[in-house]
């Protein structure tokens, strides 16, 4: 009896640094540090307030959205649909606060426009089965389209009586440091501790390790999948809000393309497209290094252009050392 | 006394007879190898069984008492449980984590509820220790081996309290050496008052641990006897057909 327990307490104690050495987000991590140290010493602009102050803002949409989808790739699945969720939510509330309504209320009906898109999204891939990239690509599509009708396609740049809180909450800061950053620190705290505490966060894992196990088992695998499809288009929601507020004006082309960041923040902190794993601290170090990357593309001088190709690289790089890792491992 | 009893068990799909008259009995601590080829009916048995198919004709009692299972849960609460040939094990969770999947025990603080991962490793180590597995329970499955994760599996059935284990091809992809490990496990079962069904190919592993051999051959069972009183000549011929019962 003891011989066992002693093994086991054995390979805990061991393994602390080595785990650590093995989690992607680690690695990434010092990346995107040694990026801000080679940035501080080689321009004079990287290290001033101000736009360490851009770059903690600007990453933040990237990363509350990220969070959200590294549940669903976490349960094996893939939402594509989450930069239309966030012009959709972004749409609603400008029109209703436009129309006179308060920020409460009009905030309301936008996150629920975007649970809505969430549910249908998840209802459509658990209980029809088509697979969530054919869904989440037609919402894609559909949710954007919505938010196009909805506003006539024009600008919002007046929001009625409650204009200058949006604008506060999306834009302002306290103590220094920018309003959706404290919303992204919560998000991330909450996350990991459900991820890891909560019987959700263990059966979002369960179902992308092995679905057909977790059904067996008796863990209800679809109203769960309906549910994580609904966190994401949360969080979409959440960020569509925060970028109305931040932008101070809604165009229909909000978010345009965002689910490619999104879902390459979440990939390179960790996340693993077939499923079975992925961190909320990840998927906001993803996020942080695509926003250095593109801070320090800009502060060099090098063209925007070469943007896409840095994050392409990093993509391809990230998900290559977890494939050498896992030879290793199975070695 | 019969821990589990098949009487007059039939199931048909359309015009395709899979089981035609089953009568089988399985005692308390007994192990049953139930043999036969592909498509003589074994695992339209083991479903029926484990409640995922509702049969024809027939019926099925557990303790002398007649059950009705409807979905696979009914059949698990009668104490009945599955290790599946793919074993259904999530290979990015711990060890601990797949033996309490979906029953994971809860600590309450205040409103929220968390996992009980101490409770569970502790528990789930006992349960290795049970089986004398080398196990521990805060190793991911992935690394495991074929023996290892049987072991995982059976500790799935044990801390449910199954009273009968039925197991598909537990030994079909796994090394020799595993193969010793797995029958160990069967034993171990067996010892603990568990009754095992071990549907499997492979004629050594059946007679090494099994009490009895029944034989299935296109939805009939032909032979139900000792294991003592066979042979694995006279099984080959009655799963081939060569001899038309026994």
């Amino acid at each position: 009896m003891t011989s066992i327990e002693q093994v086991i307490g054995h390979s805990q104690h061991k393994s602390v640094l080595s785990r650590i050495l093995n989690i992607q987000a680690f690695w990434v991590f010092i990346a995107a540090v040694l990026a801000c140290l080679a940035l501080t010493f080689m321009t004079d602009s990287f290290a001033t307030e101000r736009n360490l102050f851009n770059v903690a803002r600007n990453f933040a949409f990237v990363a509350i959205i990220a969070i959200g989808m590294t549940a669903v790739i976490a349960s094996g699945g893939i939402d594509l649909s989450v930069g239309s969720t966030v012009v959709l939510a972004a749409m609603v509330i400008s029109v209703l606060m436009e129309g006179g309504n308060s920020f409460l209320l009009s905030a309301m009906v936008a996150i629920l426009a975007a649970l809505l898109v969430g549910f249908v999204n998840g209802m459509l891939i658990a209980y029809v089965g088509i697979p969530a990239f054919v869904v989440t690509l037609g919402m894609l599509s559909a949710a954007r389209s919505l938010a196009m009708v909805l506003s006539n396609n024009k600008m919002i740049y007046e929001f009625g009586p409650d204009h200058d809180l949006l604008l506060w909450i999306g834009g302002g800061s306290t103590f220094g440091l920018p309003h959706p950053l404290y919303v992204l620190l919560i998000l991330t705290l909450v996350m990991s501790l459900v991820f890891r505490w909560a019987r959700w966060g263990q059966y979002i894992f369960a179902i992308g390790g092995n679905e057909q196990a977790a059904t067996l088992t008796g863990i209800p695998v679809k109203q769960i999948k309906v549910s994580i499809y609904m966190f994401s288009a949360l969080t979409a929601g959440i960020a569509g809000i925060l970028m109305a507020g931040w932008l101070g004006s809604v165009t229909t082309n909000l978010g345009q393309a965002m689910e490619l960041t999104v879902i390459a923040a979440a990939v390179i902190g960790g996340a693993n497209l077939a499923g079975g794993e992925g961190t909320a601290v990840g998927a906001l170090i993803g996020a942080l290094l695509i926003e250095v990357i593109r801070n320090s593309l800009i502060l060099l001088g090098i063209s925007a252009f070469w943007q896409g190709m840095f994050i392409g690289c990093f993509i391809i790089i990230a998900v290559t050392f977890d494939r050498i890792r896992r030879m290793r491992a199975s070695d | 006394m019969s821990r589990l009893k098949l009487i007059g068990l039939s199931k048909h799909f359309g015009a395709i007879q899979a089981l035609q008259d089953v009568s089988l009995e399985v005692a308390p601590g007994e192990v049953l190898g139930l043999m036969g080829d592909n498509g003589a009916g074994k695992s339209t048995l083991v479903k029926i069984v484990a409640g995922n198919f509702h049969p024809s004709e027939g019926e099925i009692r557990i303790d002398d008492k007649v059950v009705e299972f409807s979905k696979p849960l009914d059949a698990q609460q009668s104490g009945i449980e599955v290790v599946y040939q793919d074993l259904a094990l999530c290979d990015n969770l711990s060890a601990a984590s797949n033996v309490f999947l979906g029953r994971e025990p809860m600590r309450k603080f205040g409103p929220v509820s968390v996992i009980d991962y101490k409770t569970m490793s502790g528990r789930a180590a006992e349960l290795f220790a049970q089986l004398k597995s080398e196990t521990r329970p805060r190793d991911l499955v992935r690394r495991m081996s074929g023996g290892q994760r049987q072991a995982v599996a059976i500790a799935r059935t044990l801390l449910s309290e199954a009273k009968i284990v039925m197991m598909d091809e537990p030994t079909a992809a796994i090394s020799v050496r595993q193969v010793a490990e797995v029958l160990d496990l069967i034993r171990r079962l067996r010892d603990r008052g568990i009754s095992v069904i071990l549907i499997s190919h492979r004629m050594p592993d059946v007679f090494s641990v099994c009490d009895r051999i029944s034989v299935l051959r296109r939805g009939h069972l032909v032979a139900s006897k000792p294991t003592a009183a066979s042979s694995p000549e006279e099984v080959t011929g009655l799963i081939t057909g060569a001899i038309e019962t026994a």
